[in-house]
């Protein structure tokens, strides 16, 4: 299969730029291990798709050669442009803040955010690192399993990576969810057209013999505030290394140290990632650790035992992936920020490292591990980008 | 022991329990007695193979960035996979100090700009360190005393800063950045520059006895910074605290102490300056400390748990395992040497004062069950022949068993002690078997030489003509250069008695 990698996916021998100036034109001595497992299973990986810099964006409006819009005007991802060129028939990549679902729902495409810990992120450009998974983007369910079943795995390189039966358990396709829960506070809080878009599934799933019901999710909505601390705070220490001193974009204007690192990363950086870095570096200080990181993590908890109460009653819930089906550049230039107010229905499965599949331009979520059966569950609602819901 | 508890170091405040000696007391200009108030953060170097967190070499004085990874210099896309060796040396340093340890340690982003460390974060323990609330026992000349120990973490290094003067640049070496190291942070509990030698002493007597590190300023493998402060004496509140770095001797550290303290006293007295929490350096050619930041202008370091680092879990069977690999303290071996197997009180300090001469003597004690002997071997020679080559006896690196078994055939009587000395040398070559190489050698007393003896003393006699004949004039001791000359063709491979029987049997015979 030929495959592309977002730019946020380290290779040897295509630049990796995670988006930024700060990286244009950097090499990597090493490939992620993605990469080395796709190649390994056969794969021809063809090129890198573009992503907002460092990925906190809402479509990839933030890359530094500026945002992709499609044929209607509307803002659409670099991994969505690159399976519409066909330059690749799967896109694999790092979901660090919901990004690459909302360009999947937007493009009616299939989007697997895969549960935390199965598929390694050695070689992934390290941002949100405890919320952030590889993602698969794909026209149809099954390219998505082929592709996930290459790449999940266990990786001694990466700490955080799960004992292997884990990883082929959840690689391996077993029941089709029977019962999915709608997450109501979350449909309620979205725009008509999802909410009709979410109609139209629950008839298709109820035509399926799914059983359907309604459930309070009111806790979930906890997680947008959570994860709106955690992931600048994560990703304002991560990008910290990017001073200009080692590799990477050199301010030539400087006499000093603090001005080489300074001039470096105004110059580098824009405005969006500006101010998450200092969103992020305020949450940490160490007067508002407790008030802000220390009681985001609570919180983090608090969501995360929200889903196991749910998955105890239901194998999936449906929920919405962003607002509304369709943005344009002047969303984002009404609110640059726009992307920290659809977190409310990514941050969810980030902040939970739980598996999030979007289909139909909608999310379903299941217990940590049901990566492949909620593949099946949208190849049994005849999900295909090619297809009108 | 068991609790998986995880336990915070107390606090600071909990004084109280050090009393001052009324000589440790400083007067100020105006006749008011001041007590110094002394707390240290020991930085040492663990003696691992690898880094903390990547597979490069721990490997000092290697050429400039050769020990280096994208990992340690910080490219992105490398996770830390933590060294599990690492953290059983923090064990191990936490038992010899008599810590509480957490069966849960967790590790912790700190961040800070500065070109030596290049992910711009230092991975350390913020959080739930992995020892806490320790004790090291000092002897000082005003008795013994208990110095608490708040906790100890491990961290990474950074690296260097070269700076080059010729092309007016400085430059960065990451071979130690991610080098493993523990700070062992105690209370302050140190009232004099006396406790605070006394102190790191015993500190690095512990850490080096249990292989933790090898604990040398020079090289720094063991660094020190002083918090310290001076109050009224009998006052239960503390001073203005500052804190020094850049000390790179136990004498230097003694420098900076007496120095700071009359800074300190001279301060409140005169107020010559206003004393300010803050963090100063040491110069040790000037001898006088100078402010590097103050509170207003400290880094606030941002610190949070690294979510790539999975927390450590330490269960009974590793605790355990580490706990039984604990050697005894220095001074039970020593007393063991002296009341067991009869050693002099100087040999057992020095046999006793470093783990490396400990186990060689263990391992060659039982193979020869000579004590005496074996203390000799080691300290004339052993130890001779690393002083010549400038080493230390920390670095001594010789097969125990080897010598042993050496010291056997000494004594009884295989090789002469003359190249018992040329085995030796081999030993520290790596040999392991002496006996097989003193046959390889023909260094056995009468193997393969008796044949030579005749022709040797035959060849010996005829060109000391003049040494014969005073011998047969009836002066004895003319004998002896010929025996010493016929020992030197023999290469000392006889037995001195028999040949010098043969040499008095040859001149008369002749």
């Amino acid at each position: 299969m030929y495959i592309a990698l977002d730019d946020l996916i380290l290779t040897k021998d295509l630049p990796t730029t995670g988006g930024s100036l700060m990286l244009k034109g950097y090499y990597s001595p090493f490939d992620a291990e993605v990469a080395t497992r796709l190649t390994g299973a056969g794969h021809e990986i063809t090129c890198k798709a573009a992503v907002g810099e460092f990925a906190c964006d809402l479509l990839g409006e933030t890359n530094f050669m500026g945002p992709t819009v499609d044929v209607d005007g509307n803002l659409c991802g670099g991994d969505i442009m690159v399976l519409m060129n066909n330059d690749a028939e799967a896109v694999v990549g790092l979901d660090v803040n919901g990004t690459p679902r909302r360009s999947a729902a937007v493009s009616n495409h299939i989007c697997l955010k895969t549960s935390y810990g199965i598929v390694s992120r050695y070689g992934t450009i390290p941002l949100a690192c405890s919320g952030e998974s590889v993602y698969v983007t794909g026209v149809t369910s099954a390219t998505c399993q082929d592709v996930l079943e290459s790449i999940a795995g266990h990786d001694p390189k990466d700490g955080t990576s799960l004992p292997q039966e884990r990883c082929v358990a959840a690689a391996t396709p077993g029941e089709v969810p029977a019962t999915v829960g709608v997450c109501r506070s979350l449909v309620e809080a979205a725009g008509p057209d999802v909410q009709a878009r979410i109609q139209k599934v629950i008839a298709k799933l109820e035509a399926r013999g799914v059983r359907v019901e309604w459930v309070d999710d009111s806790m979930l909505l906890a997680a947008k505030p959570a994860w709106n601390i955690l992931m600048p705070a994560e990703l304002c220490n991560n990008v910290s290394r990017y001073d200009g001193v080692k590799y990477g974009y050199r301010s030539q204007d400087y006499e000093t140290i603090d001005e080489l690192y300074t001039n470096s990363r105004t110059e580098a950086f824009g405005d969006v990632l500006k101010t998450v870095i200092l969103f992020g570096s305020d949450v940490l200080f160490t007067h508002n650790y407790l008030a802000k990181y220390d009681r985001a993590m609570r919180m983090r908890r608090l969501v995360v035992e929200r889903f196991q109460e749910l998955f105890a009653q239901y194998d999936a819930l449906l929920m919405p992936a962003c607002s509304k089906l369709a943005f344009t550049p002047a969303d984002v230039e009404a609110d640059k920020f726009i992307a920290f107010q659809e977190n409310l229905f990514t941050a969810p499965a980030s902040i939970s490292g739980l598996p999030a599949l979007v289909a139909m331009g909608v999310q379903f979520m299941g217990p940590h591990g049901s990566d492949a059966n909620l593949l099946r569950l949208s190849a049994s609602l005849g999900a295909c980008a090619w297809k009108e819901v | 022991m068991a609790s998986n508890e995880i336990i915070m170091g107390m606090a600071a405040s909990t004084l109280g329990t050090p009393v001052a000696d009324a000589s440790d007391l400083t007067l100020g200009p105006s006749g008011t007695a001041y007590e110094t108030v002394i707390g240290l953060e020991v930085h040492v170097e663990l003696a691992t193979k690898s880094k903390l967190f990547c597979s490069c070499a721990n490997e000092s004085g290697a050429e400039q960035n050769t020990h280096v990874c994208p990992a340690c210099c910080g490219m992105p896309g490398m996770l830390p996979v933590t060294n599990k060796r690492v953290v059983e040396l923090g064990m191990t340093a936490g038992m010899m100090l008599h810590c509480h340890i957490n069966r849960t340690t967790t590790f912790d982003k700190k961040s800070y700009y500065y070109p030596d460390l290049p992910c711009s974060y230092q991975v350390t323990q913020w959080f739930a360190p992995i020892c806490v609330n320790g004790s090291v026992h000092i002897e000082t000349s005003k008795g013994g005393k208990d110095i608490r120990i708040k906790q100890i973490h491990m961290e990474e290094d950074a690296g260097k800063l070269v700076h080059s003067a010729w092309t007016n640049t400085t430059m960065v070496d990451f071979n130690r950045t991610s080098v493993p190291l523990c700070e062992i942070v105690s209370q302050p509990d140190m009232r004099s520059a006396e406790d605070v030698v006394a102190y790191l002493e015993r500190l690095r007597a512990l850490l080096r006895f249990a292989k933790v590190s090898e604990c040398r300023f020079e090289r720094g493998t063991m660094r020190c910074d002083v918090n310290l402060s001076v109050r009224p004496a009998g006052s239960d509140a503390l001073g203005v605290r500052t804190e020094m770095k850049n000390m790179n001797s136990i004498s230097a550290i003694e420098r900076a102490i007496a120095y700071e303290v009359k800074r300190h006293i001279d301060a409140i007295e005169t107020g010559s300056e206003e004393l300010v929490q803050e963090t100063r350096g040491w110069d040790d050619e000037k001898g006088v400390s100078f402010s590097m930041r103050n509170k207003e202008t400290a880094a606030d370091y941002r610190y949070f748990p690294d979510p790539n680092i999975m927390p450590v879990v330490i269960d009974d069977a590793w605790y355990a395992s580490v706990e039984a690999a604990l050697p005894d303290f220095p001074e039970v071996v020593r007393a063991r040497y002296i009341d067991e197997l009869g050693l002099s009180e100087y040999d057992a300090d020095i046999l006793s004062g470093s783990r490396a001469c400990s186990d060689v003597f263990n391992a060659a004690y039982a193979v020869c069950g000579q004590a005496k002997e074996t203390a000799n071997w080691i300290i004339s020679n052993c130890l001779g022949f690393l002083n010549r080559k400038q080493l230390t006896a920390d670095e001594l690196d010789i097969d125990g068993t080897a010598l042993g078994k050496l010291i056997k055939l000494v004594a009884d009587g295989t090789v002469s002690s003359a190249n018992a000395k040329r085995i030796l040398a081999a030993l520290f070559d790596g040999e392991t078997d002496p006996e097989a190489y003193a046959k390889r050698s023909g260094l056995i007393i009468g193997e393969g030489a008796d044949d030579l003896v005749p022709g040797v003393i035959a060849k010996v006699l005829a060109a000391n003509a003049a040494d014969v004949e005073a011998y047969r004039g009836g002066r004895e001791k003319a004998l002896q250069p010929l025996i010493g000359k016929c020992m030197k063709e023999l290469r000392g491979n006889c037995d001195p008695k028999a040949l010098r029987q043969q040499i008095i049997d040859a001149i008369n015979a002749g």
